[in-house]
């Protein structure tokens, strides 16, 4: 069975990303973010009977922070990829009449780990794969270091440029200048400025990797008659895709392919559509080099094309083909899992209309990669 | 040793899965589980083979020869000892019977790393107890 125009998203809420929130916490800013979009929906918690969240804010804390109580719950536990698959997990449940309107809500409080005693941002805690065999040759904080990795490797593959990718994350900041909800809103920055940061993890730059932030994102989902009656013009789901890749980097075949060779396929063969169809899309973009092999095994370009490709259009709102309408992770800040989570809040936001100043010109279908 | 060796150790997921190879590699040996039903190579080590399931498992011993797959110039240390003017090499090694492994790379200037590199396998002493696998330009 297809899920195929089985999901409709009806209200979204986002609590703006800031680097941080002083006195506030993640289940704080969770429930804030979930009003938000239940205001947004036009109905009340009490109509919300289904609830599923990235698995950091954990379901049962959630509900009762909320005093809801739902007839299902989950949490999906998929690091980045939490809010594409919370999304896909929430229209299967409505699909399936397990229930009938799920509230989807993630978010970040950098306070809380410090209040916990643990440094934010940090990977894995205690002995792990990492702990073993890659922290002691001195591999870098959070997810900088593999990310170095592809990149380099994308450049001795496909003769990729830093100047191609640097116009990833400037079209990106074009964009975040038409969003109130970006951390970086308000701070233009030119290609050049992305060229002249600083080396991270070389070739990776800093103005091509996330910035650790709080804040929160959630929206509802329903079943397409239900969304008929409701005020909002809904954003059907068409397609869904998830492959499953390896949890450390250095464990992939192909350090310049991602898993998101399979997902697309799956989602596009779902919806009946091509990549050629494509109007707008939201990419996961916790480092320009991420987005840019995602968009490639998408099937938006041919592999190792996406240097000319940037080169050559302009992905700005107003461009020929508009990617990370709001600014993306790079230039709205990574509010943890919610970071990844923005993109199908501003796919939706952006088809149902609602995306102001920044409102794509065409709007009916755009491709998530979470 | 003058002073102490303040970059981190490797801290196993399980140290008894994996003291062999920390033992070996104390005695100037790189062995890698190698799995005795399907012939399976592999890195890191697991209680029960990837490919098969199997817990027929045994270590085989490397060349110590291989090559940069990929590499990156960390700039922004994760861990104050290993911040320095010029930054250090993080890179995963193709070991020349197939499996890949982080690693350092030691005895040259970050610039002269390139993908595609040949390298060899040096044992480091960093305590007492404990050895680090690492590789130099060969």
């Amino acid at each position: 069975m297809s899920l195929r125009g089985r999901g409709a998203i009806v209200g979204i809420g986002e609590v703006p990303t800031r680097r941080i929130y002083e006195g506030r916490s993640m289940y704080g800013l969770c429930a804030e973010a979930a009003g938000l979009a239940i205001a947004d929906a036009g109905i009340t918690k009490d109509d919300i009977d289904g609830l599923v969240t990235d698995g950091v804010a954990l379901p049962p804390a959630i509900a009762e922070y909320l005093d809801i109580k739902p007839n299902f719950a989950t949490g999906v536990s998929m690091q980045g990829a939490s809010g594409a698959t919370a999304t896909m997990v929430a229209t299967s449940a409505v699909s399936s009449g397990i229930c009938n309107t799920v509230l989807v809500v993630m978010g970040n409080s950098r306070q809380d780990a410090e209040r916990a005693g643990r440094p934010a941002g940090r990977g894995a805690a205690g002995p792990s794969v990492r702990s073993e065999w890659e922290e002691p040759h001195g591999m870098a904080p959070g997810a900088n270091t593999g990310y170095g990795l592809m990149y380099r490797r994308h450049i001795h593959e496909y003769g990729t440029t830093e100047d191609q990718l640097a116009k990833m994350a400037a079209d990106q900041r074009f964009n975040a200048l038409e969003n109130e909800n970006a951390v970086f809103n308000g701070q233009p920055i030119s290609k050049e400025d992305v060229l002249n940061s600083r080396y991270i993890n070389e070739p990776l730059k800093l103005l091509e990797s996330v910035m650790p932030c709080d804040g929160a994102a959630a929206l509802i989902i329903t079943t397409p008659e239900r969304a008929k009656n409701m005020k909002n013009k809904p954003a059907y789901v068409l397609g869904v895709g998830l492959k499953q890749g390896e949890a450390n980097i250095w464990q992939r075949d192909k350090f310049t392919e991602t898993p998101a060779v399979d997902s697309v396929r799956r989602a596009l063969e779902m919806s009946g559509y091509t990549p050629s169809d494509i109007e707008f899309a939201e990419f996961y973009d916790c480092y320009t080099i991420l987005a840019a092999m995602c968009i490639e095994d998408a099937g938006l370009v041919e592999k190792g094309e996406i240097g000319p490709f940037y080169e050559e259009t302009d992905t700005t709102y107003k461009g020929d083909f508009p990617i990370n309408t709001d600014g993306g992770q790079l230039s709205g800040g990574q509010p943890g899992l919610a970071g990844g989570f923005r993109h199908v809040i501003e796919g939706a936001r952006q088809i149902m209309g609602k995306a102001g100043s920044r409102q794509v010109e065409k709007s009916d279908l755009c491709l998530v990669n979470g | 040793m003058t002073s102490a060796y303040d970059k981190p150790i490797p801290i196993p997921a399980n140290e008894d899965l994996t003291r062999p190879f920390w033992e070996a590699a104390k005695s100037r040996e790189l062995i890698i589980p190698y799995c005795k039903s399907c012939t399976n190579l592999f890195f890191y080590p697991r209680e029960v083979c990837p490919n098969c399931f199997s817990k027929d498992l045994t270590w085989k011993t490397m060349s110590g020869k291989g090559s940069v797959y990929t590499y990156t110039h960390v700039r922004q240390a994760v861990h104050p000892s290993f911040q320095s003017a010029n930054g250090h090499i993080y890179a995963i090694i193709e070991l020349a019977e197939g499996p890949r492994m982080p690693s350092g790379i030691v005895g040259c200037e970050p610039e002269e790393v390139y993908v595609d590199m040949p390298v060899s396998v040096v044992f480091e002493d960093i305590t007492e107890e404990a050895t680090i696998v690492q590789f130099q330009k060969s």
